[in-house]
This record gives C-alpha cells, structure tokens and sequence, in this order.
C-alpha cells in the first residue's frame, strides 16, 4: 500500500509538472462543450429553397408564400425553366426545387387533384429525408386549406375535409431541444478520450525514457505499479466529469433528473473500463505514437458506433450487435436516461452489471500483459 | 579476500529465436569483488547481465544471485540488488529530491528513512544547490553519479552498472570510479560492464565476453601475463582478432 502511495505521488507530481495538464483538463472540456454541442446538431435548417412557378395563379403564389414563411427555408430564387434551375443544384447554390406545373390551380378546382415536382439534393440522404419531410408537412397543410377554400363555393358538393390531427407530446425534452440530447453524450466523449489518451501514453512513455526498465529491476509487484499508475487518471476522469457536468448545467441548463451519484457510480466502474484499454495498449506498444494511433483507431469505432450521433436502432443488425461491445455505448445510454428521464438504479442495472464485467476482463487482460520480465 | 560465491552461473544461455546471443557462459563472482564483464558491442553483455537481474529470462542454464535463482525466485533477487542501466533512467521531470524519494519509496524504504537518506547523498555528492532542480538540467556527469548512488538507497549486496560512464569526462570517470571503490570497501559487490580497458584495470577480476561466450576470465595482471601484453587494451584486442 505504501509503494502505491508513492507511485501515485510521484505520478501526480509529473502531471501537473506538465504545462499542458490544467488546460487539458479545464479548457478542453469547456471547448468542446461549447462548440460540439451547438455544431453537431440535426436539426436541419437554411435549406436554400427555389422554385418554378410556371402557373402563376393565386393558388401557386399562396403556396410559395408559404414556404417563405417556414423558418426552415430560405427562398433564394425564382427559375424560369428546369434547365436553369438543374444548373444551379447542379453547382451546389440550391437544395430544392419546386416546380408548379402550369394550370395547377385549374387542376386543383376542376378534377380536385394537381401535382406538383419537388427535387432535393440528397448527397446527405439523412437531410434530404428531413427536407421531404418538412416539404411534405407544408404542401399537405397548403392542400388543407385550398380545399376548404376551393370547396366551399360549390355547396352541393361540400364535403367537411375529413383530418386526423395528431398533437405529439415530446417525453424527456419537450422543447425538442437539441443541446439537452448531445451535452451529456459529448460529457461521454470528452471523458473517454482524454482518460483513454492520457492512460494508453503513460506506460509506454516510460518504455520510451527507460524509466519502466528501471521499474522492472525493483521488487515492486505488478499490482502496485498498476494501480498507483492508474488511479491518479481514475481521478482524473472523475474531475472531468465534474467540470463538464457543471459546464452542462450552468451553461446549457440541461437537466439532471436522475440521481447524480448514479452517474459518479457509473463513471467510476466506467474509467476502469477505459483505463484497462489504455494499459492494454501501453503494454503492447512500444511508442507513444503507435499507442496514440492505436487509441484512435479504438475511439473512432467505440464513438461512430456508441450511438452518440446515430441511433443504433437504425443500423443494420449486425452492426447493433456490434456495438453491445463497445462500452462508450453503455456510457451514452445511460447518462441520457440518468440526466433526462431520471432513471434510477433498477433501470440501469444491466449496463452497469456489463460494464463491471467489462472492467474484470480487460483489466484482468491488461495486467497479464503488462511484463515484467520479457 | 571473502571467497563467498555471490553470483553463480552456470550455462547460463539466451536465444532470440534462431540467434543466440549468451552461449552457454559460466562463471563465478565473489562477495566484495569489483568484477569487470567486457566485450565489444553485440557481445551479449547487456543480455546476460538482463537474465542476472531478473528482467529476461534464460533459454536454458542457471544462475543464483545472492542466493536466489533468476528463473524462479526473480523478485527476490532484485530485492538484494541494484541497477544503473546504460540509459539514464531516472524522472526528467522530477526534482533530485523527488526522483530519490519515489525509488526509495518502491524499494520499501520508510519517510523517515528516505529522509536520512536523501540528506546524506545529497550531501556527498555536493547537489545541495540543485536538490530541488528537475533532473533534467543536470550535467551528465553528475546525472551519473545521482543514479549510482539512487541504485545503493536500498543498501543492496551487490550493485549492476551497465557502461556508467559512458560519455562522461575523465575527470568524471576517475571520480566515479571513486565512488564505486568506496562502496567495494563497504563489502558491496560490484558487476560492472565496460567498454574503456583503462577502466578494466581497476577491477578485482575481469571476463571478457566475445560473440556471447567468454573468451577469458581472470585478474587483469594474470590476463596480461597469460596473453604476454602490457595493457588489458591488447589482451581485448588479441581475443577479438582472433575472432575475424
């Protein structure tokens, strides 16, 4: 116990000795929180929106009006002809193109159906999706009312517009509010990462210096060194979940439903999860830049698939099967039923019974690799 | 002089894969000695001294260190031993305080016994003024001697130095040649490898290693007389023409 004393004194020494340590710790966080989370947002706006109205009649005007309204589109232009329009989606100046063919509104009153052409650029297929989906909600919100209108001088054939009107109500964030989503996933980013890099560097820094040689001719047991080379980034971690989860209340006032300690139960098994990779790519590598290449190769895959940006519901299945390995998944979850919908220890269980799982299979790993004698 | 076996090899062979690097060596050291163990680089000099202190382990052969085998009971061993590498290896990024402290601290060493400890190296190496100065700004020299002297904190039966002083001044080497004198007179025993033959005559005994056999052991004035020479200089050469 006194050896690890002394190795976690000597660790939190070299530390904070190193310029760049306090910054890492409190402006990284802080950066990231700010500028990823307004950044990687979804929602999709500014579509620039253009348009052929080859009908010019009341109901196409009322209709391009509309979507002048929309705080989603951004009317830009005007096109006489489908030539010209193709040409400027062609150079990337608009997203869609809608095109009102000529006796649209004569159509409409005449044989109470009309069809109208939209072209979206879908190079980014999720934000086309959304754009059809917005267009879709306007144009059938148009057609509502022209009916109603249309309809109504002509009384023998009125007929009250059949609607089902669906009122969605928005459970855990009812605003919709995109930060409240991404803040405590990017949390999980940002303790991951840093814990994983600053840890995977360690050892093999001492490999690098000669320092481990050195190491390895005393009588210190394996446990000892590890433990005293770990828990000082195991504090680490837990310091920048607390700077970043004040960060998230105090600046972007996402809420913290659940119980916070869950969350600090959670990370701590978490970290150890995280350290275990790190060591375990310390052990096997013989720089720090092939350690560092190694944690990214790691964090990159642990992140697209964690669900963080992309639902995993939506992929394909054994891709879902995938991520039931990657911990940064388990992380994400939970910290979003935690803070959001007040989740409390029951509803958690699973993950966090997995990931101590996890923490016993690589830091049993880890240890086994790490050699003393080669 | 004590003729109590310290170290005890015998056989004692390393490969790496189809390279052997130590070829079955055999030889004795005794308690209190200064012994010399040369060879020209590639010799396998590093790689036998590296089985001796537990950090590789050997093909096959044996080897008891201060009364304990490398292969089985290696942890025991390096509680009875010190080591200075050929590479510093102390914390760059630490004071000459705090280096002395953390290698104090994992050899078991108490607070109250680092304390002692460190005023009184502190002392003998004249570092009072740079006591809290990170390592790094040390001259070589003086890094050198730091690392011997961080070796002996645990006041070990016998010490390991892999090229000490290599790189380092001549008025630096004498001194530290010194220093490792005052510490045979204490009873230490020395295991020291080398690349200057000047420094070769101040061993009790030396061996010399040529393509990871050893080619000769014995006192360097037995050495000279045997191989009819005037300097350990030409005995080395002798044995490694001999070889091409």
């Amino acid at each position: 116990m006194k050896t690890i004393l002394f190795i976690i004194q000597k660790e939190f020494r070299q530390i904070f000795r190193n310029k760049a340590m306090l910054p890492i710790i409190f402006v990284l966080p802080l950066l990231q929180l700010l500028i990823l989370s307004n950044a990687a947002s979804f929602e999709v706006k500014n579509i620039q929106f253009s348009y052929i109205d080859s009908d010019h009649s009341a109901a196409s005007r009322k209709l391009i009006t509309n979507f002048k309204a929309s705080s989603y589109f951004k009317v830009i232009q005007s096109f006489n002809s489908k030539t010209e329009a193709n040409h400027e989606m062609q150079k990337g100046k608009v997203d869609v193109i809608l095109e009102i063919p000529n006796h649209f509104e004569r159509n409409l009153i005449k044989e109470k159906k009309s069809s109208l052409s939209v072209s979206i650029n879908a190079i980014d297929g999720a934000a086309a999706g959304i754009e059809n989906v917005y267009i879709t909600q306007i144009i059938t919100a148009f057609n509502q009312n022209i009916q109603t209108n249309l309809f109504q001088y002509n009384e023998a054939t009125y007929v009250q517009p059949q609607n089902i009107v669906t009122i969605p109500s928005f459970w855990y964030n009812n605003t919709l509010n995109y930060k409240t989503f991404m803040v405590p996933g990017i949390l999980v980013l940002l303790v991951t990462m840093l814990t994983l890099f600053l840890s995977s560097m360690n050892i093999v820094r001492e490999k690098e210096m000669g320092t481990l040689e050195q190491i390895n001719v005393t009588p210190i047991k394996k446990y000892q060194f590890i433990i005293g080379k770990l828990f000082p980034f195991w504090v680490l971690g837990l310091v920048i979940l607390t700077v970043g989860l004040l960060i998230a209340k105090l600046i972007f006032n996402v809420p913290i439903l659940g119980n916070i300690g869950l969350i600090y139960l959670f990370t701590s098994v978490y970290l150890f999860v995280i350290l275990g990779i790190g060591l375990f790519i310390s052990n096997h590598t013989e720089t720090q830049q092939q350690a560092m290449f190694i944690a990214w190769f790691f964090t990159v895959i642990f992140i697209l698939m964690s669900g963080l940006f992309t639902p995993i519901e939506s992929m394909p299945q054994w891709a879902q099967n995938v991520t039931l390995f990657n911990p940064i998944r388990y992380f994400v979850e939970i910290i979003r039923m935690v803070m959001l919908k007040g989740a409390t220890f029951l509803d958690i269980s699973f993950q966090f019974f997995i990931i101590v799982l996890y923490a016993f299979i690589l830091n049993g790993l880890a240890v086994l690799s790490y050699k003393k004698v080669n | 002089m004590n003729q109590e076996k310290i170290i005890n090899v015998k056989n004692l062979t390393k490969t790496f894969g189809s390279f052997t690097a130590v070829k079955s060596i055999s030889f004795d050291v005794n308690q209190g000695e200064i012994f010399g163990f040369l060879g020209a680089n590639g010799a396998g000099k590093t790689t036998a001294m590296k089985m001796l202190i537990g950090i590789s382990k050997p093909t096959s052969g044996e080897a008891v260190v201060a009364g304990f085998d490398v292969k089985t009971q290696s942890e025991m061993v390096k509680k009875s031993i010190g080591y200075m590498s050929q590479k510093f290896s102390m914390y760059d990024d630490l004071t000459i305080k705090e280096n002395i402290t953390f290698f104090g601290g994992i050899y078991g060493l108490s607070r109250i016994q680092i304390k002692e400890k460190t005023a009184e190296l502190i002392y003998e190496l004249g570092l009072e003024e740079v006591a809290d100065k990170l390592v790094s700004a040390l001259p070589l020299g003086w890094k050198q001697k730091l690392s011997f002297s961080v070796a002996l904190l645990h006041e070990p039966k016998i010490v390991f130095l892999d090229e000490p002083t290599g790189g380092v001044d001549p008025i630096t080497r004498r001194q530290f040649w010194e220093m490792i004198y005052a510490e045979a007179h204490k009873g230490t025993t020395i295991f020291v490898t080398t690349h200057y033959m000047d420094e070769a005559e101040y061993c009790d005994r030396v061996s010399i290693m040529v393509e990871g056999s050893i080619e000769a052991l014995d006192s360097p004035k037995n050495l000279k007389k045997q191989y009819n020479v005037t300097s350990m200089n030409d005995v080395f050469l002798k044995l490694a023409r001999n070889v091409e």
